[in-house]
């Protein structure tokens, strides 16, 4: 399963609490959907540490990198390098 | 309809019947004014007028003076004798005069008229129900459901508004049928005809229009205000204790009391959860004040255990655990021998001391530049208790509270994000809830239902006013209210509600009552040098229990049941699969966000609210 694919599951099975793929766009906006607040977050930054073995650095929790299904995948293939 | 008021009423019963009109009263008793006398029901001179009463009217005292002038001859030494003649004195305009916490059931046998009325901000419960040609009304609906002749069947309208709101608004309750009296309204029923009416609201002045007077001189009146609003709620034949939670609220009523000359029991609520206790503060203040205090430590175990017996006595679905402490903490007043608490219930909505009427200021503050990068930075001023909207979640605080920053001039600006969060939950609801409630909008409804003069009013009131009709009389007052205090025979009083304090704030310059972001200036004006410095100093924190992180354990009986395919299939209210997900997460501990909680508490409330009364079992409780 690629990264992307894992990151929707968990996104669908953790915050719209569905297996339904069709309810999640690869580039659709956490935030523009409000599934994801703060608390939230700290929620997908441990699924994404304890899953991908990657740390999170402070300055790194922007919309920029986990506001998207791909834009945590993109995110997490450069942290992996 | 009487043995489920036992917990109400313990100390005595009695029922009062006029056949011929095939009309009844009955009372359970909790003793408070006059021990030996005060039987109820009660009547006036000649019997023609009788009265059922949940409550206390703390102007007893004046009335009856009053009265006797008038001629009338007391037979008690109670408060609810004057009821009965003030009726005979001013009709159904009795309720005018009456400072106190109540809910009235009065029969006036000649005119045939039935009148209910309850107190204005909404402190003791009345429930009605028409049935068969019959109306049905007890403090409590497990009374009524004893006469009605079919199963209960939950109201999924009541339920949305709940999965929005926290509590059903307008006369509605979970159970479909079945209704209650809005705070400051009366029932009439003669003639055949029900009628109601509001004979009290919470009115705000007009901007300009606001009591004129320096800061000092408005803080001295408040200050008498609130004595003597505390004086009259000290009279009772047993001691009064107080509920002291370490706050600016609870204390100052603690300093009140004591300036009346009573140095009260206090309890208080200590958390195993270091985050949540305020136990420090707690006995800074009661040292200060030299009164003997107690305290009864909750932690996740209490919440789990206490889940069940909580959803029993409250009768609704709730989105937080907030109630099961305070069951664990009037159990501590009565185990220590004390029927009446004081408490400082009431005071941040009178005295807008709540952070989201904060929030709604920062966020009016933003939305006249919404492209300002500073403006929103004020929101981390806010919530010092949570560690989570510090830098990293800064990104996320913004989305949320910046959402809906065009609609900064309606009335439910303030209450809007806490609305739309709450309202996720609706996600999880099975595709029969969703047809069942198609077209309906909570809040248009609720919109609908309030005072004209709403729009008129400052920002800052309408918040308060939003926050009196909704959370504060559906949930608070009620379900973290009287309904936990009862669970263990256990009045409050709440001196902050006193009407005369409420028309007096509602009166103010609302930047009196939040003078820049100082929240509760006016009362903190009144009150401070009579504090200790420690709790004026510190940061509000508002009132937290341990949520869905105390189910994050294997095996709790009584969730497996009410939680199972099977369970959720016969209720139908909820989508099986999607609970299923959501309690995998909660029993994993991973669920920390607000929403989840509070989605998960609802639905766990729900379904046990269904077995209990719906089912007629315990979940749980086959120890299966």
């Amino acid at each position: 399963m690629s990264v992307a694919e894992r990151v929707r599951q968990y996104i669908l099975e953790n915050f719209l609490f569905s297996t339904d793929t069709s309810l999640l766009g690869q580039d659709e906006s956490f935030l523009g959907r409000g599934l994801v607040d703060s608390t939230g977050m700290l929620e997908v930054l441990l699924f994404l540490e304890e899953t991908f073995g990657i740390k999170v650095a402070d300055h790194e929790m922007v919309p920029d990198n986990l506001d998207s299904v791909n834009r945590i995948a993109a995110f997490v293939e450069r942290k992996k390098g | 309809m009487l043995a489920p008021l036992v917990n109400r009423g313990p100390d005595g019963q009695g029922t009062y019947l006029d056949e011929p009109e095939r009309l009844g009263l009955g009372h359970a008793r909790l003793s408070i004014i006059d021990l030996e006398g005060g039987a109820q029901p009660i009547h006036n001179e000649d019997r023609s007028v009788w009265v059922s009463f949940n409550g206390e009217i703390f102007n007893y005292v004046e009335l009856r003076a009053e009265l006797e002038k008038a001629g009338h001859r007391f037979y008690t030494r109670t408060d609810t004798e004057v009821i009965v003649h003030l009726y005979e004195e001013h009709g159904l305009r009795f309720v005018e005069r009456l400072n106190g916490q109540f809910a009235i059931a009065l029969w006036d046998s000649r005119a045939r008229r039935l009148a209910l009325a309850r107190d204005r901000a909404g402190i003791l419960p009345l429930f009605y129900a028409h049935q068969g040609g019959r109306l049905l009304f007890a403090s409590e609906v497990k009374s009524l459901v004893r006469a009605m002749p079919h199963r209960p069947e939950l109201d999924r309208a009541a339920l949305d508004q709940i999965f929005t709101f926290w509590s059903p608004v307008g006369g509605a309750t979970l159970f479909a049928g079945v209704e209650q009296l809005l705070p400051g309204q009366l029932l009439v029923a003669e003639n055949g005809r029900v009628s109601t009416h509001c004979y009290w609201d919470w009115l705000f002045r007009e901007p300009g229009s606001y009591l004129r007077g320096t800061a000092d001189d408005l803080a001295h009146e408040l200050h008498a205000l609130l004595a003597d609003a505390t004086r009259i709620r000290l009279r009772a034949d047993v001691p009064v204790g107080a509920y002291l939670s370490g706050g600016l609220d609870s204390t100052a009523l603690v300093a009140l009391m004591c300036e009346g000359g009573v140095k009260p029991n206090t309890f208080s609520l200590a958390f195993t959860d270091p985050g949540l206790d305020e136990s420090e503060h707690q006995l800074a203040a009661a040292a200060h004040f030299g009164v003997n205090h107690r305290t009864i430590r909750v932690g996740n175990e209490d919440i789990r255990d206490g889940f069940v017996g909580a959803v029993h006595r409250a009768e609704t679905a709730f989105l937080r655990c907030a109630p099961i402490p305070l069951m664990a903490l009037s159990g501590l007043a009565h185990r220590s021998g004390c029927k009446v608490v004081m408490t400082g219930e009431g005071a941040d909505e009178v005295f807008g001391g709540y952070d989201l009427f904060k929030e709604a200021k920062i966020r009016r503050f933003w939305a006249r530049r919404p492209d300002s990068a500073w403006r929103p930075r004020l929101l981390q001023r806010l919530y010092p208790y949570l560690d989570i909207t510090a830098a990293r979640g800064q990104a996320y605080s913004e989305a949320f509270f910046g959402a809906g920053l065009a609609g900064s001039a309606t009335p439910f600006f303030a209450h809007e994000p806490r609305w739309k969060t709450t309202a996720q939950g609706k996600a999880l609801y099975s595709e029969d809830t969703r047809e069942r409630i198609a077209g309906q909008d909570p809040v248009a409804a609720f919109a609908a239902a309030q005072a004209a003069g709403l729009a008129s009013w400052d920002p800052f009131n309408q918040a308060q006013y939003v926050e009196a009709k909704s959370l504060l009389a559906g949930y608070l007052l009620s379900t973290q209210g009287d309904r936990m205090l009862m669970a263990n025979s256990v009045e409050g009083r709440f001196p902050y509600l006193d009407h005369r304090v409420i028309e007096f704030a509602n009166a103010l310059d609302p930047r009196l009552k939040m003078h820049v972001l100082d929240e509760k200036h006016l009362l903190k004006r009144a009150m401070g040098e009579r504090l200790p410095r420690s709790i004026l100093a510190r940061k509000k924190q508002p009132y937290r229990s341990p949520d869905s992180g105390a189910f994050a354990a294997a095996g709790i009986d009584f969730v497996e049941e009410a939680l199972s395919e099977a369970s959720l299939r016969r209720a139908g209210y909820f989508d099986v699969g999607r609970v299923r997900l959501l309690w995998r997460k909660v029993s994993a501990g991973r669920a920390i966000s607000y929403r989840d909680s509070m989605t998960f508490t609802g639905i766990l409330s729900t379904q046990v609210w269904h077995g209990l009364f719906v089912e007629g079992v315990t979940p749980g409780a086959s120890g299966a």
